[in-house]
This record gives structure tokens, sequence and C-alpha cells, in this order.
């Protein structure tokens, strides 16, 4: 079997995990955190917890986008089928638009609900939209469903990386290693 | 023309006129809900959140030339209090919070105001919230707009002064101590 010796760089598999990680720990405290009834000062840190998270991962996707756009991804092992590739970069592409979009969503909703964000309870972030109650339904909605998408395709993602590890065993997941 | 003794009785019917309806003009002017707003900003976690009173009513007694006979009387309905979201609403007038059940009402009577630097007013009053009174002091500007007077103003107070958010919400690292009341009140003779 064909396997590929080339590696991400250190930069891409740092940003790659750190967000991974950072997604996976922001997501289960948004479920947590809707889920408490009322209002209780747990409930309002997590809130604020999970936006200061929400907005580290923008700014990592961005850092991280440049980072692909001035940098050349790894090649795909050459016997690895046509249809797997692609469908492997079409899920890329949508783990990238995702990793903008979730936050995106989340923030705007929160500025439409009226509640600024201040990351780190220190730096007020930019407010680009009045409160308005209707569009903080649809942006509730959109941040809901944004999350139910990105939940499908990581679960993609991770199944494929391991089907590389375990099956096909061409050492494609350990170029993503550090 | 009319006779110059009825021309006089006219005279003294407008002159009459005048002087009745003048303490009329004077006297208490009502607020318009609909060009009146009240806001209270508080910080949770350094964030700054504004949620609005929606329903209030003003009583103003004001006359421009005798700023210092002026008086204000401002009740405010807590149950009417908005955070733009129906389940926090309802949070807020719990016990530890507005107690709404207990005190239903918020409100403000002036006890003394007079003219200050600026053509702006420097009203002293009592403010009771959750049946705590405490006096408050803030600056008052006032401005004509068409038949209506405009009262605006910014009120700072310490919510624990009248014990919003008891218990665990007694901590200023997560609510902020600090309120600001904003107002802008139209208010017309009614």
């Amino acid at each position: 079997m064909r396997s590929t010796n080339d590696r991400y760089t250190l930069p891409a598999i740092a940003l790659h995990w750190l967000i991974a990680l950072l997604i996976i720990a922001t997501f289960l405290l948004g479920l947590t955190m809707t889920d408490i009834p009322g209002l209780t000062p747990a409930k309002l840190k997590y809130f604020s917890w999970h936006k200061w998270m929400g907005v580290t991962v923008l700014g990592l996707a961005c850092l991280r986008l440049l980072w692909r756009l001035t940098h050349k991804a790894p090649r795909y092992p050459v016997d690895m089928p046509t249809w797997q590739q692609r469908t492997a970069h079409l899920v890329h592409a949508l783990l990238y638009v995702l990793i903008f979009a979730v936050p995106l969503s989340g923030y705007f909703f929160s500025l439409a609900a009226g509640v600024p964000v201040v990351y780190l309870g220190v730096v007020p972030l930019p407010v680009f939209i009045a409160p308005d109650p209707q569009l903080k339904v649809l942006l509730r909605e959109t941040h809901y469903a944004l999350n139910m998408v990105l939940l499908g395709a990581v679960c993609l993602h991770v199944l494929a990386a391991l089907k590389h590890l375990v099956i096909d065993r061409d050492r494609l997941f350990q170029r993503m290693l550090p | 023309m009319f006779h110059s003794s009825a021309a006089k009785s006219i005279r003294w019917t407008v002159l009459a006129t005048i002087c009745l309806a003048l303490p009329v003009l004077a006297a208490t002017l009502k607020a318009d809900p609909s060009k009146s707003k009240v806001t209270a900003t508080f910080k949770q976690l350094n964030v700054p959140v504004e949620a609005r009173f929606g329903k209030f009513d003003a009583q103003i007694s004001y006359d421009p030339a005798k700023p210092e006979t002026s008086k204000a009387t401002v009740n405010i309905d807590v149950t009417s209090f908005d955070l733009g979201d129906p389940d926090y609403n309802k949070e807020v007038l719990k016990k530890e919070w507005f107690n709404a059940a207990q005190f239903p009402k918020a409100s403000f009577v002036s006890s003394q105001i007079k003219p200050s630097a600026g053509g702006k007013l420097d009203v002293t009053g009592k403010l009771t919230i959750k049946g705590k009174t405490s006096d408050v002091h803030f600056p008052l500007s006032v401005k004509k707009d068409g038949a209506s007077e405009i009262f605006e103003g910014t009120l700072p107070i310490k919510r624990l002064t009248y014990n919003i958010g008891e218990g665990e919400w007694k901590d200023t690292s997560m609510v902020a101590d600090e309120v600001l009341i904003k107002f802008r009140i139209a208010a017309a003779a009614p």
C-alpha cells in the first residue's frame, strides 16, 4: 500500500487541533448552558464563556484560512479513489465555511438579542446591528441549524480519518499528528 | 369697530383668561408614553445590557419661568421590565430581583428642583424600588418640542441599595452594582 510522507506544516497542525478542541468544548457548553432553566449566575457565566470561545474559534479560523491560502495541503494518496478525494475536498470546504459561519451566526444572534460581546470581559467587540426580536429568532435558528450541519460534517470527517487510520493504513491520518 | 366699553370688557376678558390659564399651563404635565422612554442599563460580566420599562406614568408640574417650583412624580410598573426575552422577563420579577408580587411599582418623587449651569435643572428626590427608599440626585435637561416638554436625564443607582439581586446575585462581579437609569419623558398639558 502506497503511503504519503507529506505532512501538514506545524502551524496547520497546531491550528487544526486547537480549533477542533475549542469547537467540541464550545459546542458542548452551548448545549449545556441552553439546558439550564431560568436565570442563574452559572448560566450567565457559561453564555459569556461560550461567546469568548466562539470568538476565539473565529480568530483562529482567520489565521487558518490565511495559512491555507498561502500554503499547499499535502496531496491525497494516489490510490485513493477519485470519489473519495472529491468528497474529502467537499467536506473540508464545508468545514472551512462552518468554522466561520457558526461563530458569526452566534455573534449576530447575540447582537440581535441586544447583548454585545465583550471578549474575555475586557474588549468590547463591534456592534454591527441593533437589537431586533424577529432577526433574533431567525439567527437563533440559523445558529442551531449550522451547528447541526457542523456536527454532521465533523462526524463524517472523523469517521473518514479513522477509516484511513484503521482500514486503509495509508498514514494519511498521521500527517495531521503533531 | 367696537364701542370703547365693549372693547374694554373684551380686553378684560382676555386678560382674565390669560391669568387663569397661566397657572393651568404651568400646572401638571402628563407623560405621553408613546414618546417617552425609561430604560435601565446594567453590566453582566462587563457586558452592557439595556432593558426597557414599558409602563410608567409621570406627572410633572413645570414652569419654565420658575423652575424651582417644579415638582415631579414618576411611577414605574416593574412588571413591564423588558430584557428582550420572555423567560428572563419572568425571572426578574421573582423575589431575588424586583419581587414584583409584593412591590409592583417603583417610584420617584422630587423633593427639590433648582436651576443649574447650562440651562439644566438639578433634581433631588426620593427613589423607591422594592420597598426601599433612597435619596437620589441627578441633572435634568428640559427642551421644548411642539406642545410637549422633553425631560431627559441619566440617574446612576446602585442596585444593592434597593436589594435588587439577592442571594447569589449579590455578587457584583457577575452583575455590576451600578445601574444607569436613562429616561426621556415627553410631557404635555392634558
